[in-house]
């Protein structure tokens, strides 16, 4: 099948065509960057000008002072660094479980490995409210609510079956004759996964960790289920307390926020071409 | 040729071990699915059909299937979740398709500064959660809030948005939509594929640009929009942080969300049996629809002939 990588598309289109195109292309851009243009925007505003209309884009007064007292308002940095916390052994468990369970089901072969592969699949489509009730009751039973055991644990074992899926088929592509040279030498697979395999796959790699990422440090409904103590918050805990606290200071809420949100926006930034790439092979949203 | 015995039980030997390597990789997952996911969904099956209740757990008793009775035919806030998530989803998974697939076709045509656009469309794939739905929050405030300041500038009255019976779903659409860029270039990157020489063949049959989008471009992408259309749907009816964030389910209960209403009930109300009733019922129509989607996609989704996804 013929491939056409050609910048032009694969068809000639006339110049107006292209114009029109591009036109409404540009104006995309700019209607997707307008709310986090307005968030900065607002987060420098004082609270006093923040509803003025017709709106204004550059604040009259700029006030930095805005993310001083923002993260002063309620111990923001503590949950920050909390949200690290939680963050941290969940992106290296994701990496390292379904690095290892993906290996195994891309090349080792045992009775009864593609049909456990087939539930890895089937888990994909499963909603998670359905298991959500009785594993609550299950780390409820084992003493963890309240600690961030219920939200680290799950990333160890397996670490998702879009992860390991993602992975497997990544492996899948990577030629065998390496793997089976040092097989012939006598590597084990664990030395072949570490030393041929792993360093090819930095790209697939990076995609799960930055995706993983991404999710953990916005997830809302974990920490809601299980952290009770208000010092434990993580940053989406904390920024919800702050709203029914502080509901109408908007430019202080958006300071907050876009703080908040600046890790996952530097995270896509320097994985950006993981990233894209992650999600048209997953397809997560 | 025949191996000899010897290499025979050495080989058998050396596959009995990569066995037992193999299921000491995947013992982290096959835990995790036993004790997390197996596990727990035939706790709660089993839930489903008891009156189990955090508060009053010492008179548990089964009560047949009473839950999905009570669920199915006497919650009027059931049935008015699922007609909530049904109507957010519909016109969330449309749109996405429509514009997702009109901005890739735009892109096709050339558009040259291609790797700041994709930067800028994927942004909102980047952020999520609570942040973000404080951000739309703030935009759909009907005083001040960005949303009604851009209607203002064109001349139109303003619009109570989440804070409207009418408006809080659409407004609700509207934030998911701010991500179709994430659906564009899935679509692009299959557009991309499509070998020119088909274009060029249907132009010598005198085909022309509205024939060639319909019987070349839209088959080619169906498996994609198949795709798109099965997580569309899984993923927009487990709508939850948005709602609990911006509206709580309000204004009376006009953006009840089915996983809210759920939430609610194993953990407000602290009824668990019929909560987890509720998440099979949600199981079983995620499931349905999904198989319907396939079934119906014979019909509609384009397979080269001969390819893996050939089905006749």
């Amino acid at each position: 099948m013929a491939v056409t990588t050609d910048v032009l598309g694969p068809r000639p289109t006339g110049r107006w065509a292209r114009r029109f195109s591009a036109l409404i292309i540009v104006a995309g851009a700019v209607a997707v960057l307008l709310p986090l243009a307005w968030m900065l925007s607002t987060s420098l505003k004082p609270e006093s000008e923040v509803f003025r209309s017709p709106i204004e884009w550059v604040p009259s007064t700029v006030r930095p002072e805005n993310y001083r007292e923002a993260v002063s308002m309620v111990p923001f940095w503590r949950y920050a660094l909390n949200s690290l916390i939680v963050a941290i052994p969940v992106v290296v468990g994701t990496v390292v479980s379904s690095t290892a369970v993906a290996y195994a089901f891309a090349r080792m072969r045992a009775p009864g490995l593609r049909w456990l592969f087939l539930l890895v699949i089937a888990a994909i489509m499963l909603p998670s409210e359905v298991t959500l009730v009785p594993s609550f009751l299950l780390f409820k039973e084992l003493g963890w609510v309240g600690s961030y055991l219920p939200l680290t644990v799950p990333a160890w074992l397996g670490g998702g079956a879009f992860n390991i899926f993602l992975l497997r088929q990544y492996f899948l592509t990577i030629p065998r004759e390496q793997e089976e040279l040092a097989r012939v030498e006598g590597h084990s697979f664990l030395s072949i996964l570490l030393r041929v395999i792993i360093p090819q796959s930095w790209p697939a790699i990076s995609v799960v960790a930055a995706l993983e990422f991404v999710s953990v440090w916005n997830d809302f409904l974990g920490p809601l289920l299980y952290i009770t103590d208000q010092s434990k918050y993580t940053l989406p805990l904390g920024l919800n307390f702050y709203k029914d606290i502080y509901n109408t200071q908007w430019a202080h809420l958006m300071a907050a926020s876009l703080l908040a949100l600046l890790p996952c926006i530097v995270v896509f930034f320097l994985a950006q071409r993981a990233f894209t790439q992650g999600v048209v092979l997953t397809g997560r949203r | 040729m025949t191996a000899s015995p010897v290499t025979r039980i050495r080989r058998q030997r050396a596959s009995r071990r990569e066995a037992i390597v193999a299921y000491g990789f995947i013992s982290p997952w096959l835990i995790g699915f036993v004790g997390l996911t197996l596990g727990p969904m035939l706790a709660s099956l089993i839930l489903s059909f008891t009156d189990y209740n955090l508060v009053t757990t010492a008179s548990t008793s089964f009560v047949g299937d009473d839950n999905y009775r009570r669920a199915l035919l006497d919650d009027p806030l059931v049935l008015q979740s699922l007609r909530v998530t049904s109507y957010y989803a519909t016109l969330a998974v449309a749109l996405d398709l429509v514009v997702g697939l009109c901005l890739a076709l735009l892109l096709n045509t050339g558009f040259r500064a291609i790797g700041a656009i994709r930067t800028i469309y994927y942004l909102p794939a980047a952020v999520s959660g609570v942040a973000v739905s404080l951000l739309w929050l703030w935009i759909f405030q009907p005083s001040g809030g960005l949303a009604n300041g851009l209607l203002d500038l064109v001349g139109l009255p303003g619009i109570n948005w989440v804070y409207s019976t009418t408006w809080v779903i659409p407004a609700f659409v509207l934030m998911s939509l701010w991500g179709v860029g994430r659906s564009a270039f899935i679509y692009l990157a299959i557009l991309q594929r499509i070998p020119t020489n088909l274009y060029e063949a249907a132009a010598v049959d005198g085909a022309g640009p509205l024939r060639r989008l319909f019987r070349i471009t839209v088959p080619l992408v169906t498996p994609a929009i198949l795709l798109n259309l099965v997580l569309g749907i899984i993923g927009n009816f487990q709508t939850f942080t948005q709602a609990f964030v911006i509206s709580e389910g309000g204004p009376a209960n006009a953006s009840l969300f089915y996983t809210l209403y759920l939430y609610r009930n194993a953990f407000r109300y602290f009824r668990i049996g019929y909560a987890s009733a509720l998440a099979w019922i949600l199981f079983a129509l995620l499931l349905t629809l999904t198989l319907l989607v396939f079934r119906s996609s014979r019909r509609w989704v384009y397979y080269e002939a001969g390819g893996p996804g050939d089905r006749g």
